[in-house]
C-alpha cells in the first residue's frame, strides 16, 4: 500500500499540487477570475518548498517574470483567464522564440472581452494556437477532471522541459472550480523530466546549437557560468540576432519541428465506446463529461454512439481523427464555443465524414440531454 | 586600439555597434561596463536585461548573461530573474520610451517593491529605432515625426517618477558628465534595493536634426552647459535655473529589499516545519 494522499479539492487546487509535484519553484502572475485559486495556492505553497511567488503588476509582467525565472533554471508557471491570456500573448511568443520552458494555465471563461467572468467557456482554444504573432510551436492540454488536472499539470512541466517551449494547460471554469476526490500519487510514482543542461566548456557553448538530428538545444541557466545572450529576434545558434533569411528559415523550421516531429509523444486522447460506433461525439475539457453522459444514455437506447476526447488539444490529434472519420458516419463536435474545434475537425477530415457542431455561448454548460438530442437529430 | 576595459567586458566579435555616429549611447554603455569592472563583479553573476529600442541593443555587446526582451518589459523579466536567483547582480538598460511609456507600469512597481535591480535609462528624448517619434521625454514644443506641428504632451521627469514610486537610489547624469555617471551606477549597484539612474543621451540623427540642435558635439556641449548639479542648484535663483536641468543624486536611502523580505518568509516557514 503506497502512502498516497486522498483529498477533496478543486481543479485549480489540483493544478497547484501538480505543479509543486512537477518541481515548480517560481510563479509570477496577476489574479483573475476564475483562475485565482491557482495564484492563491501557489502563494501559500511555494515558499514552503523554498520556491518563489510574486504577484506582478499585470498579466504581461506575470508572463515576463515567469520567463525571466525560467532562464535562471527555475521551473516556472503563471495562470490566468480569458482577458489575461490575451495580455500574455506577446510574451508567450517570446518564450517560444527564446525557447524558455514554462507553463501557462488558462482557466477559460466566457468572452469576448470581460464577458461573463464567472461562467465557463471553451472560447480560447484558437487563441491558444493563434494568439501570438508569427509561426511557433504550440502545446496545449485540456483536462476533464480534477485528478487529470493534477496529472496534466505535471505533464505540462515535463513537456515544457523536454521541448523547451511554453506549454498551455487549457482548463475551463467547470474543471477549475469543480470539487472531486483525488488521490495524489507519491513522489516516486511521478515521472519528472528536467531540461537538458550543457556539459561542454562555457567557451564552447552554443546556446541555440543542436547536434545532429536533435531539435532541442541544451539550456544553461543564467548564473551557471555559461554567459550567453537571449533575444526574441531571429538568432543564430550562438543566440545573437541576425537578419539572415536563411537563419530565420532554419530557426523557425526547427522550432516547429520540435512539436511536429514529436506529435506521437505529445498527443494524448481518450476513446469511449468506439468499437462499433457509427456516430462519434468529440468533446474535451469539462464539457466532455456531459458528452460521456450523453453517450451512455444513447447506448442505453441502443444507439451506436461513442466519444473521442482530445486530451492534447494542440497539436491536434489529426491522425486519430482521420482514422475515426474513415470509420464513422458522423462526428458531432461538442464544445462551449461557436465552433472552434469543429472547424479544425472539418479541416482535418476533409469531407471523409459528416461533421456537425453543438455549442453554447451563453455562459451555461451543455447538458447530456441537449447533446443526446443533437445525436438523435444527426442520426 | 581597444582599451582593456572593452576587451574585458565586451563581446569583441559583436562590435562595432549599430548606433548612429554621434549617438550618446556608447558612452553610457561604457559607463556601465566601467562601473561593473570597478566593483570587481564576477561576470558570470551579472545579468543585463533590456527591452526594445536603440538603448536596448546594448546587452548584445556586453559579455555577461544578457537578455533582450519585449518592448517595455525588461523590468518584468528582470524581476523574475532576480527573484528566482537573488545572487545575480541584475542591471536593466532601457530607453525613455521603453521605460516610461510602454514600460511605465513596470517601472513604478519595480520601484515600489524596492527589488534589487539597477535600472539605467538612456534618455535621448525620442524614439530612435522607429525613426524619431515623440516619447514621454520629448520636451513640449519639440518636433518628432509624429509631432509634426510640435509636441503638446508634457514630458515626464523620469527621476521624479522613480523617486515618487519608491526607488531607494535615484540619480541623473549625462553622456558628457561620464565620471559622475560611473559613480552613480556603482552606487546604484551597491544599493540593496531599486536604483534608477537616468543617463541623458543624445540622438543627433533624429531628435537633434529635426529640432536643429546641431551636431553631436553641439548636443554634448548643450548637456555640459545646461546641466546643474542638484546641490549647486540650491544656491541658484529660479531665474538662473531657467532652461537648465538637474543632475546629481536625488535619492539615497534604505528600505527593506524585496528578495530579502521574501527569503525571510522562506526561512520562517522552514523553521516551522
Amino acid at each position: 500500500m503506497k502512502n498516497n494522499v486522498v483529498k477533496l479539492m478543486q481543479g485549480n487546487e489540483a493544478c497547484v499540487e501538480g505543479a509543486i509535484a512537477a518541481g515548480m519553484t517560481f510563479y509570477g502572475g496577476y489574479p483573475i477570475t476564475p483562475s485565482t485559486e491557482v495564484a492563491e495556492g501557489s502563494a501559500e505553497k511555494l515558499p514552503r518548498v523554498g520556491g518563489k511567488f510574486i504577484q506582478m503588476e499585470d498579466e504581461i509582467a506575470g508572463m515576463a517574470a515567469t520567463i525571466g525565472a525560467a532562464l535562471t533554471g527555475a521551473k516556472a508557471m503563471t495562470a490566468t483567464s480569458g482577458p489575461g491570456f490575451s495580455l500574455k500573448q506577446e510574451n508567450i511568443g517570446y518564450a517560444a522564440m527564446a525557447e524558455a520552458p514554462c507553463v501557462i494555465v488558462n482557466v477559460q471563461r466566457h468572452g469576448p472581452s470581460t464577458g461573463l467572468p464567472t461562467s465557463p467557456s471553451q472560447g480560447d482554444v484558437m487563441q491558444a494556437k493563434w494568439g501570438t504573432h508569427g509561426d511557433h510551436p504550440v502545446i496545449a492540454l485540456s483536462p476533464s477532471s480534477v485528478k487529470e488536472t493534477f496529472d496534466l499539470t505535471v505533464r505540462c512541466f515535463n513537456l515544457a522541459e523536454k521541448y523547451r517551449t511554453p506549454v498551455i494547460l487549457l482548463l475551463d471554469e467547470i474543471v477549475g472550480h469543480m470539487r472531486e476526490k483525488i488521490e495524489i500519487p507519491s513522489a516516486d510514482d511521478i515521472e519528472i523530466i528536467d531540461r537538458k543542461k550543457p556539459t561542454c566548456a562555457p567557451e564552447d557553448y552554443l546556446a541555440y546549437g543542436v547536434e545532429g538530428d536533435e531539435l532541442v538545444p541544451a539550456m544553461a541557466g543564467f548564473g551557471d557560468g555559461y554567459r550567453y545572450h537571449v533575444t526574441g529576434l531571429v538568432h543564430d545558434e550562438t543566440g545573437f540576432p541576425t537578419n539572415s533569411t536563411e537563419v530565420a528559415q532554419t530557426l523557425i523550421t526547427r522550432l516547429m519541428d520540435k512539436v511536429e516531429k514529436n506529435v506521437d509523444d505529445i498527443v494524448e486522447y481518450e476513446e469511449f465506446m468506439l468499437e462499433d460506433a457509427e456516430l462519434v461525439v468529440l468533446g474535451y475539457g469539462g464539457n466532455a463529461r456531459a458528452v460521456k453522459a450523453a453517450v451512455r444514455k444513447a447506448r442505453e437506447e441502443g444507439l451506436k454512439v461513442g466519444m473521442f476526447r482530445p486530451i492534447t488539444i494542440w497539436p491536434f490529434p489529426e491522425k486519430q481523427v482521420i482514422e475515426l472519420a474513415n470509420k464513422v458516419d458522423n462526428i458531432i463536435v461538442s464544445e462551449l464555443n461557436y465552433g472552434q474545434i469543429a472547424l479544425e475537425v472539418e479541416r482535418v477530415v476533409k469531407g471523409a465524414t459528416k461533421v456537425s457542431h453543438i455549442g453554447k455561448i451563453n455562459g451555461e454548460i451543455l447538458t447530456p440531454d441537449e447533446i443526446l438530442a443533437k445525436i438523435k437529430e444527426v442520426l | 586600439m581597444s582599451s582593456q576595459l572593452i576587451q574585458d567586458t565586451f563581446r569583441m566579435n559583436k562590435l562595432p555597434h549599430i548606433w548612429c555616429p554621434g549617438c550618446g549611447h556608447g558612452i553610457l554603455m561604457r559607463g556601465i561596463a566601467q562601473a561593473i569592472q570597478n566593483l570587481g563583479l564576477d561576470k558570470d553573476k551579472v545579468c543585463v536585461v533590456s527591452g526594445i529600442g536603440c538603448s536596448s541593443r546594448a546587452p548584445g555587446y556586453m559579455d555577461f548573461n544578457t537578455l533582450h526582451t519585449t518592448h517595455g518589459r525588461a523590468l518584468a523579466f528582470a524581476t523574475g530573474v532576480k527573484l528566482a536567483r537573488p545572487e545575480l547582480t541584475v542591471i536593466v538598460i532601457t530607453g525613455d520610451g521603453d521605460a516610461s511609456a510602454i514600460g511605465g507600469n513596470h517601472l513604478i512597481h519595480a520601484a515600489r517593491r524596492n527589488i534589487d535591480i539597477t535600472t539605467i535609462v538612456f534618455n535621448n528624448n525620442i524614439y530612435g529605432m522607429t525613426g524619431g517619434q515623440y516619447s514621454p521625454a520629448t520636451p513640449t514644443g519639440d518636433l518628432g515625426t509624429t509631432a509634426p506641428y510640435g509636441n503638446i504632451d508634457r514630458p515626464f521627469d523620469i527621476c521624479n517618477l522613480g523617486a515618487a514610486a519608491g526607488a531607494t537610489y535615484v540619480a541623473r547624469s549625462t553622456a558628457y558628465h561620464v565620471n559622475p555617471l560611473i559613480k552613480y551606477i556603482q552606487k546604484g549597484i551597491e544599493n540593496k534595493g531599486f536604483s534608477l539612474i537616468e543617463g541623458i543621451s543624445s540622438c543627433p540623427t533624429y531628435y537633434g536634426r529635426k529640432n536643429k540642435k546641431g551636431d553631436s558635439v553641439n548636443m554634448l556641449k548643450w548637456q555640459k552647459d545646461h546641466a546643474v548639479d542638484v546641490k549647486r542648484a540650491e544656491k541658484l535663483t529660479e531665474e538662473q535655473l531657467e532652461g537648465k536641468f538637474l543632475i546629481g543624486e536625488f535619492v539615497s536611502t534604505t528600505s527593506p529589499e524585496y528578495t530579502e523580505e521574501y527569503q525571510k518568509i522562506i526561512d520562517r516557514l522552514s523553521k516551522e516545519r
